[in-house]
């Protein structure tokens, strides 16, 4: 059986590989680094809606807080979300450093943040939510 | 589970770690500057008053500094749970590590029974105190990778450590130690499970977050460091070669994996880090190679190789490439932090690669790897150390210096936000 832990963590996987392919296209200024860019943006933020509308409410709804480990995980999003922005502001430019140091930046923002979600959030929505995983995972998988 | 335990956002304040950070490569120039001033023979053996104040400069000046710093940083992150009181926790423990360390250094190298004794009461302090900070942290971690059994390992070998230190002191009455049998075990304990062990723990997580490879495999990363704890303590009790030798193997085995987990990494663009973790990596299995050989035919050059590629190789060259990571992203997490309560956007705040220019990171790779080079050859083959002293002044300098810039981009960026407070 499927858990949140699997599915969201495999979906962080294949969000590496498009943010990789993305950067190795900028690196060797490759004229396909802007399609790879919104690829991998389009991947990012499927993922970042299915928690932020799908497993993030259910987890505020079955803690009775939305302050606690959510709040913190929404800010990084939108951390996140103002990057990839300047990154496409960046390759429209053709600034192409100024964009690798902002991937550089992203990828170790989203990868702190991964690890706090794949080691402590989603272990712990898998317990408090396995209820109505199933039913939460499909939605997801519509998303 | 208590959600309320679970705490994702409580980044330290920039004043926690970065004394330590910056601090720490002073101590390695006073090293680099012990070698170019050092004498001809300085490396014929390991027992001399030079060569103790010379590696502690390194294990505890750059090494245990940095690690100290780094460490208050990375449990809440990779633990997901803050040090108590952390400021203060921080300060108290720069208080007495800094000073301890320089009474404690000076005492070996000059001699003074005063200087040993105030140095390593300030050292105990400060071990005691983060061995309980760090401890009740990983003990009220909600995470369950096997980043903390490892770590928690090295504190206490940190501990166990440091204890047959303050023995040995105490029992060669307080003249600086040489050849005892408890040395033995103060340097297995320090370098094997403290050492290595924390950045075993540290790498399971951060070698897969930096460049994009698999994880380590599940077996390996739950038993490699638990098992080089049941080795030692086997190893402490009977002193065998066959132990001796299994430890180097498991050593091996991390290296030998974390070079092949890199070499097929997702992430394929140039990073001074990457290079730095394989100088690291290689000098770890150069180092298990020579101890392997030393167990054959004992010899005191050996032995002092050994402790070149093991501390100023693999430890100094991992610490070293991990600052290019975590300063850098410091200083623009709590740029763009401190910019979002003030209001404004992160629009026009540095990234990382313009709080700390790659090529400057990659020259002092050059240089670093070029001072290790000139190091194990004048171990080796009994040449002066001059040349090696010169490479690892240029060399550290430039890792100063890169630091400094970090921090005066951190201080330009602040300014307009009407901060005069800085770090």
């Amino acid at each position: 059986m499927t858990t949140f832990s699997q599915y969201l963590g495999d979906d962080h996987g294949r969000c590496d590989e498009l943010f990789a392919a993305a950067e190795l296209a900028a690196d060797a200024r490759d004229s396909g680094t802007a399609d790879a860019h919104a690829r991998f943006v389009e991947a990012m933020e499927h993922h970042l809606r299915m928690e932020e509308e799908i497993l993030f409410p259910a987890f505020e709804e079955a803690s009775g807080s939305r302050m606690g480990p959510t709040a913190v995980m929404r800010h990084e999003h939108e951390q996140m979300r103002q990057l990839f922005e300047d990154m496409s502001g960046a390759l429209a430019e053709d600034r192409f450093d100024d964009y690798l140091g902002m991937a550089e930046t992203l990828l170790i923002l989203m990868q702190q943040h991964n690890a706090k979600e794949e080691q402590m959030l989603y272990p712990m929505t898998d317990r408090m939510l396995a209820g109505s995983r199933q039913a939460l995972l499909a939605r997801m998988q519509d998303a | 589970m208590n959600v309320g335990a679970l705490s994702l956002g409580q980044t330290p304040p920039l004043r926690v770690p970065m004394p330590f950070l910056i601090s720490a490569p002073v101590f390695l120039l006073a090293g680099a500057l012990v070698l170019l001033f050092g004498q001809a023979e300085l490396f014929a053996t390991r027992w001399t008053r030079e060569m103790l104040a010379l590696t502690h400069l390194l294990t505890l000046g750059f090494l245990g500094t940095i690690m100290l710093g780094a460490l208050q940083q990375l449990l809440p992150v990779l633990a997901g749970a803050p040090v108590p009181a952390a400021a203060r926790v921080s300060v108290a423990l720069y208080g007495l590590w800094i000073p301890g360390t320089v009474l404690l250094v000076a005492g070996m190298g000059l001699g003074g029974p005063w200087a040993l004794q105030a140095g390593a009461v300030l050292l105990a302090a400060a071990v005691a105190l983060f061995v309980v900070a760090c401890g009740s942290a990983l003990w009220r971690s909600g995470s369950r990778h096997d980043t903390i059994p490892a770590m928690a390992l090295a504190l206490l070998a940190l501990a166990v450590s440091a204890t047959f230190a303050v023995w040995l002191l105490w029992r060669t009455g307080w003249q600086a130690p040489v050849a005892h049998p408890v040395t033995r075990l103060h340097i297995g304990w320090a370098a094997i499970l403290w050492i290595a062990g924390l950045i075993m723990g540290v790498a399971y997580q951060v070698v897969p977050m930096f460049q994009l490879t698999s994880p380590y495999p599940r077996g390996l990363r739950r038993t490699l460091v638990p098992l080089l704890a049941a080795l030692l303590v086997a190893w402490s009790l009977w002193p065998s070669p066959w132990l001796s030798a299994a430890l180097a193997v498991v050593l091996s085995v991390f290296a030998g994996m974390t070079l092949w987990l890199q070499h097929r990494r997702r992430r394929r663009i140039s990073d001074p880090t990457l290079d730095f973790w394989r100088v690291a990596m290689v000098s770890m299995l150069l180092a298990a190679l020579a101890w392997m050989i030393w167990l054959v035919r004992p010899d005191p050059r050996l032995e002092v190789l050994i402790g070149a590629l093991f501390l100023a190789g693999f430890a100094t060259a991992a610490v070293n490439g991990m600052l290019y990571k975590i300063v850098p992203f410091l200083v623009w997490l709590h740029l763009t932090n401190r910019n979002q309560e003030a209001g404004l956007g992160q629009r026009g705040l540095p990234n990382m690669k313009q709080v700390i220019p790659q090529r400057h990171a990659r020259i002092q790779w050059w240089l670093y790897t070029t001072a290790l080079a000139l190091l194990c050859l004048s171990v080796l083959f009994a040449l002066p150390p001059w040349p090696a002293g010169l490479a690892w002044t240029a060399s550290t300098l430039y890792l100063l210096w890169n630091l400094i810039g970090a921090l005066r981009c951190y201080r330009r960026h602040l300014r307009p936000l009407g901060s005069e407070k800085a770090v």
